[in-house]
């Protein structure tokens, strides 16, 4: 259905430059965060790449904790595809694409330690704080990833616990006291069409990828988490090419922290 | 303790702060931001469009959609599970019939324009911030108007006849509280929503709304500016 795109794609690639004019590697611009920009959350950002923008909000909850785990608390994340950000988008219960987005960016952030779970313990096998993540879409101008888990991050940053007596939660007011975000672990999504590798999809784009690879890292480098989407295998090469520059760009999105 | 000045230092017929753009949402046919003290919303519009399924559509004309939505972290209390509740549905439906009236579907058989409102943060009146970003949207999505639709509500506190109560005033415990969204045709001043939580006496009613058309006249012109500006910039 997309066989000229495609080929049209294909081959402004190969003369190294895409639909709109960018290199491969290049994000868009700007790639902006914006803290703070929900009062009614304990945390929240808003992340701008290019035409992309992506809300994420933190509300904090007391509850008990996993039997296996009586000792910590834990994170939970929800993405919403939100239909007034895409014409495709429909409402009802998260589908395939929203789930797998949440899956992700809860994959960096456990996996990363980025939060110490001890430290959201209130008493051992009673109660904990239950850091409930959400993403909402604004608008979908393609890498719903990279800004979702990047807002996710950012919202955790500006995270502070509500006040709690014990027996209830004052949302009404907020303590000092911040959410420790011990790591930060930024998502870059790397695409393979035809023999290329791009970063920052855009819709069109997106339309005609083959295979994609969203590469998780940590500041020092170290790897936390991976995903590999879409249709078409990837060699071991392919794997270690796309690693690379997902480590390189992560720098890049990591500045606008 | 009588409520006899506002605890937010407004005059009784003063809204709070307003902020209004288009244009937000580049995704969309139309779109808009509306900000009313702390409520936030955003609505986008999409179509005329085919409808699907077959079934649901009108081949005399378009129909109209519209969907309200709270986001999770956008209450001041716990978080709001996704999905839509009973509450966010009977807003939909209420917002929908507020907006009709100025809207001409005739030529668009078959079709939906659907809208969608976006609240990230809520504080009081979300209902009427969500119906006034629904009517810019619509405006900027180029479709054709009679009228934009302007919302606030009114309301009673202890007995103080005030517009645009914020949460302090809604949650008012040493007296009567009463809450009265309005939405209207500015230039026709024709009521096309309006419900009513708590009591008051008839003439009570009838100064509010009183109250609520003046209001909602400069709700109006500070959508009109917005919707002016968008293109303004866009003639450079």
């Amino acid at each position: 259905m997309n066989g000229e795109l495609k080929n049209h794609v294909t081959k402004l690639l190969s003369a190294d430059t895409r639909l709109d004019g960018r290199k491969p590697e290049d994000f868009r611009n700007p790639i902006r965060v914006d803290y703070d920009v929900v009062k009614t959350a304990e945390g929240s950002a808003k992340v701008t790449i290019g035409e992309t923008e992506v809300f994420a909000g933190v509300k904090m909850e007391v509850g008990e904790p996993y039997p296996d785990v009586p000792e910590q608390g834990t994170i939970i994340v929800g993405a919403e595809l939100l239909p007034l950000s895409n014409p495709d988008f429909e409402l009802g219960p998260p589908g395939i694409q929203a789930t797998e987005l949440a899956r992700v960016v809860d994959r960096g952030i456990r996996e990363s330690k980025a939060l110490d779970f001890k430290e959201l313990c209130i008493e051992e096998g009673k109660k904990v704080w239950l850091v409930l993540i959400d993403i909402c879409t604004l608008n979908d101008a393609g890498n719903l990833i990279d800004a979702s888990a990047l807002a996710a991050l950012a919202a955790l940053k500006s995270t502070r616990f509500p006040k709690y007596d014990g027996e209830k939660i004052d949302y009404r007011e907020k303590t000092s006291k911040k959410l420790n975000v011990r790591k930060e672990p930024i998502a870059v999504t790397v695409c393979k069409i035809s023999d290329s590798f791009i970063v920052d999809p855009t819709t069109e784009e997106e339309k005609v990828i083959d295979s994609r690879l969203t590469v998780t890292s940590e500041a020092d480098g170290t790897l936390c988490a991976l995903q590999k989407g879409d249709d078409q295998p990837l060699t071991s090469d392919d794997i270690l090419k796309m690693i690379d520059i997902g480590l390189e760009k992560a720098k890049e999105l990591r500045k606008a922290l | 303790m009588a409520y006899t000045k506002r605890l937010n230092g407004r005059k009784n017929d003063e809204t709070r702060e307003i902020e209004a753009k288009v244009g937000v949402i580049k995704r969309a046919d139309g779109s808009s931001y509306f900000k009313m003290g702390n409520t936030i919303a955003y609505a986008a519009v999409y179509g005329p469009r085919n409808l699907y399924p077959r079934f649901l559509q009108n081949p005399e004309k378009g129909i109209l959609r519209c969907n309200y939505n709270m986001m999770p972290f956008s209450s001041s209390g716990e978080r709001v599970r996704p999905g839509g509740s009973r509450r966010s549905k009977e807003i939909s439906l209420v917002t929908g019939k507020a907006l009709l009236p100025v809207l001409d579907l005739d030529e668009y058989p078959n079709s939906v324009v659907d809208v969608f409102i976006e609240l990230p943060q809520t504080e009081a009146g979300s209902r009427c911030a969500g119906i006034c970003a629904a009517s810019m949207a619509l405006a900027d999505a180029g479709l054709l108007m009679k009228d934009l639709i302007a919302a606030v509500s009114v309301g009673k506190v202890d007995n103080q006849l005030l517009v645009d109560l914020d949460y302090s005033e809604e949650a008012y415990e040493d007296g009567d509280v009463a809450d009265i969204p309005i939405a209207m045709m500015p230039n026709f001043e024709k009521i096309t929503l309006i419900q009513m939580d708590g009591e008051m006496t008839k003439d009570e009613l009838r100064k509010l709304i009183e109250m609520a058309k003046k209001a909602c006249k400069n709700i109006y012109s500070i959508m009109n500016k917005a919707l002016k500006e968008k293109y303004e910039v866009e003639r450079e």
